[in-house]
């Protein structure tokens, strides 16, 4: 019996919906953080944390073309920094677009997909998340 | 906090060397920088031995099995690529405290083959090329990246860093590499991680660098007269995107700022500059957050040929990590060994003439920057 689980614990994989990436959000001074933090990085406020859904949606802040990794990675890969409008970053691949700087432009608008990227050591499905262009002109 | 003056320092080649051990290794470099201050070990007060992927294994104190066990205080530290860099300022406070009159900082490293890329992760879940990249390449490339949008510098300003430093190389019989590459060559070799070019990334390698740091007196009988004017160290403050994509800048500024005050003197004054050039991208963005030159003017700066050997403010004479190599615990000890030789003009062919002030300055990722800043 195999399940799926998340490759990071800001994915959320709702049964019934979209998934999404889930923020830590400071209720002092409104920093977003993409895991718990025991006090605010920003204002140093203790422990007032609430969890808010991230848009699905951003645009491309910046990115590399990988084409030489570690052992057993596939390349080339566009590896990204997208930004969210909630005033977070998240770290991710870019697909669906050809790896070469002609078909990347900064500020582009971007949205969130996901798949299952790999299976771990005990045979579940890891569920990954990535962005690619947004398709419904965002 | 008393002054601290360098007394002697000492480095091997970086390259490979696959017969001998880290204990060797460090302790030759020691040996190389008593020899240059004129002491010996049982001078020697206090130890900081920096070695990155030997953490764990007391390579200070092996160190002194090799060289001479005086059962002195000894400190291993380590701090990302920062590591030798922060051992010679452990070994400056304990001189500056008064607690010692002769400290020494080693750093040492042997990679192998091994590269910046590393192994797997531990999990079992691979999450490199899923979760974009946490390798350097890819994080100094997207570093770059932030310059080029911010300010539309090309790649091939960013390929200009590795002509110039692989030019000032050969220079230097220290240097692992010493090999002049052109501009063609650079943009068209093997493309690691976009826009950094294999030319635009620093080898891998071992070696070896030690610093001899002694009290004001000490320094008077030695005839000493190298001094150290700021030895600072910083971590990430909280920065916009919260470090998603590391952020070498913040940390770096703020690092420069308190050590230009420190020793007195603004960037007007450097003579010459060590900085950590792991990648061509990141040369161009520390011009900047040293305060080099203005913001957004970096490109401007290596176009002109500012930064070369015999411009307004060389960079990285001796040929930087991207050429001189970048053994992790050793790089921060090297560059302060660079920036002794030009003040006590022993530079030999690369020598930049009359320096008096020179700074020299690492990124540990993660992040730790140093910054130190020498006067002669
Ligand atoms: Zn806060």
């Amino acid at each position: 019996m195999t399940a799926r689980r998340p490759i990071v614990p800001f994915l959320r994989v709702p049964a019934d919906g979209e998934p999404y990436l889930a923020g830590h959000r400071c209720t002092a001074c409104g920093a977003i953080f993409l895991g718990p933090r025991l006090a605010c990085g920003r204002c140093m406020a203790r422990g007032s944390f609430e969890e808010v859904p991230l848009s699905r949606t951003g645009t491309l802040w910046v990115y590399s073309i990988v084409h030489q990794s570690s052992p057993g990675v596939p390349v080339p890969y566009v590896a990204a920094i997208v930004d969210l409008p909630e005033g977070v970053s998240v770290r991710c691949s870019l697909v669906d677009v050809a790896p070469d700087p002609a078909a990347l432009s900064f500020g582009m608008p971007v949205e969130m997909t996901t798949a299952v990227s790999q299976q771990d050591r005990d045979g579940n499905d890891v569920v990954a998340f990535f962005f690619r262009p947004a398709q419904g002109g965002a | 906090m008393r002054d601290v003056h360098v007394a002697g320092v000492g480095m091997i080649r970086f390259g490979r060397y696959k017969d001998r051990d880290v204990p060797d290794l460090g302790g030759e470099a020691a040996l190389l920088a008593l020899d240059d201050a004129g002491l010996g070990v049982r001078d020697v007060e206090f130890l900081a031995a920096g070695s990155l992927f030997q953490a764990n294994a007391m390579v200070g104190q092996r160190i002194l099995q090799q060289i001479g066990q005086t059962g002195i205080p000894v400190v291993n530290v380590a701090n990302a690529c920062a590591t030798g860099s922060t051992a010679f300022r452990e070994a400056w406070l304990a001189v500056a405290s008064g607690e010692h009159d002769v400290g020494m900082a080693v750093g040492v490293e042997q990679m192998g083959k091994m590269g910046l890329l590393g192994g797997g992760g531990g999990s079992g879940v691979r999450t490199e090329g899923v979760l974009g990249s946490g390798l350097m390449p890819a994080v100094f490339g997207q570093a770059g990246m932030e310059h080029m949008r911010r300010h539309g510098t090309t790649q091939a300003q960013f390929a200009k860093v590795a002509v110039k430093n692989h030019r000032h190389s050969t220079r230097n019989p220290l240097s692992q590499y010493q090999v002049e590459v052109s501009l063609d060559d650079v943009l068209h070799a093997r493309m690691v991680a976009y826009p950094n070019t294999l030319y635009m990334c620093c080898p891998t390698g071992d070696g070896a660098a030690a610093a001899v740091l002694v009290s004001p007196e000490k320094a008077r009988q030695l005839g000493a007269n190298v001094k150290v004017l700021a030895s600072v160290l910083t971590s990430d403050p909280w920065s916009e995107r919260d470090l998603t994509l590391p952020d070498v800048n913040t940390l770096t500024r703020a690092a420069a700022a308190r050590a230009y005050e420190r020793a007195g003197v603004g960037p007007e004054d450097v003579d010459l500059v060590e900085l950590h050039d792991c990648f061509a991208t990141a040369e161009l963005l520390h011009y900047e957050n040293l305060g080099l030159c203005g913001e957004g003017e970096a490109g401007r700066l290596i176009d002109d040929g500012e930064t070369a050997h015999g411009g307004r403010i060389p960079v990285n004479v001796s040929g930087g990590l991207l050429s001189k190599g970048h053994p992790l615990g050793a790089t921060g000890v090297a560059n302060v060994f660079e920036i002794v030789q030009h003040l006590r003009g022993r530079a030999g062919a690369r020598q930049v003439d009359g320096a008096r002030v020179g700074l020299a300055h690492v990124i540990g990722l993660g992040s730790a920057c140093t910054i130190n800043i020498l006067g002669g």
